[in-house]
């Protein structure tokens, strides 16, 4: 995967660090709404909000819909997507060495148990 | 009966830390075996196809030390060293974690990480909880896309089948 990549899920995993910001996008989940109606729900101001959007804006999470008027924010999802395949590797290398662990603690129990043996290091 | 339970879950409980859950249709006594006796222990945390563990060295006491390291069918190798700090056996060890980038390069962590792992029996599972502590985001981050951009490619490129396949 390349750099940019990497910097793009950097910026989507800031994003997505603090609370606020994902409540604010769990509500963008159900729709697009302004800058005031996001607000509503935290009793924040308005900058506070803004400060927040910036953020998720600048991570590719929010764009702003058509109304020019209202200018209601909108969840992106691709970056979201992105960001759960990055981890879904790392789960995936995980998930590799387990399921040889469920062969092997398998083998063992079909095996009758053998005293377990003086642990040492080989060092 | 396949002995196979839910899948591995990955979370992000905070800015600095990864935890990995999994449970397993073992006593937990066994599954703590598998995690703690070298000759065990080589037998599956290899990671994805193409890897073995050439050197795995536990002094399983608080102090003792290890050194696992991997290698690859290209010749790739990289691994971890640390020294435990708690061992309660069959229910808690804690370790420190250092990354020796071997021939994968990389950036070296200014600090261990703090690997945290239990062990806790339901029924006939055992679930273990390994939270790793990497200390900062920056080397969380960093940690956590380690292979994605070199000697690991092709092991990942398998693995981008593999969840391209699942997703789709």
């Amino acid at each position: 995967m390349q750099q940019t990549t990497s910097s793009h899920l950097d910026q989507t995993f800031l994003a997505l660090a603090d609370p606020t910001r994902r409540a604010i996008l769990a509500r963008l989940a159900l729709g697009e709404a302004s800058v005031t109606e996001l607000g509503e729900p935290f009793a924040m101001s308005q900058p506070a909000v803004s400060k927040h959007l910036k953020i998720l804006a600048r991570a590719g999470l929010v764009t702003v819909g058509q109304d020019a008027q209202r200018r209601p924010r909108r969840l992106v999802g691709r970056p979201l997507a992105e960001a759960s395949a990055w981890l879904e590797q790392y789960r995936a290398i995980w998930e590799a060495s387990y399921t040889r662990l469920d062969g092997l603690l398998a083998e063992l129990q079909r095996r009758p148990e053998r005293k377990p043996r003086r642990r040492r290091g080989c060092q | 009966m396949p002995m196979t339970m839910e899948k591995a879950r990955v979370t992000l409980p905070s800015d600095r830390e990864v935890q990995v859950t999994r449970s397993f249709r073992a006593p937990r006594a066994l599954v703590y075996r598998t995690y703690s006796e070298p000759d065990l222990v080589r037998r599956w945390l290899l990671g994805p196809p193409g890897w073995s563990m050439p050197v795995c060295e536990m002094d399983v006491r608080v102090g003792g030390r290890y050194t696992w390291r991997w290698r690859s069918n290209d010749g790739s190798e990289f691994g971890f060293t640390g020294i435990f700090r708690e061992v309660e056996p069959a229910s808690r060890v804690v370790h420190t974690q250092a990354y020796d980038p071997g021939t994968l390069g990389g950036g070296c962590p200014a600090d261990d990480a703090i690997v945290t792992v239990l062990f806790t029996e339901e029924g006939a599972a055992t679930t273990v909880t390994t939270l790793i502590d990497f200390g900062s985001k920056e080397a969380r981050d960093a940690a956590l896309s380690t292979g994605m951009t070199d000697g690991m490619e092709q092991s990942y490129q398998l693995l981008d089948r593999l969840i391209e396949g699942i997703q789709r």
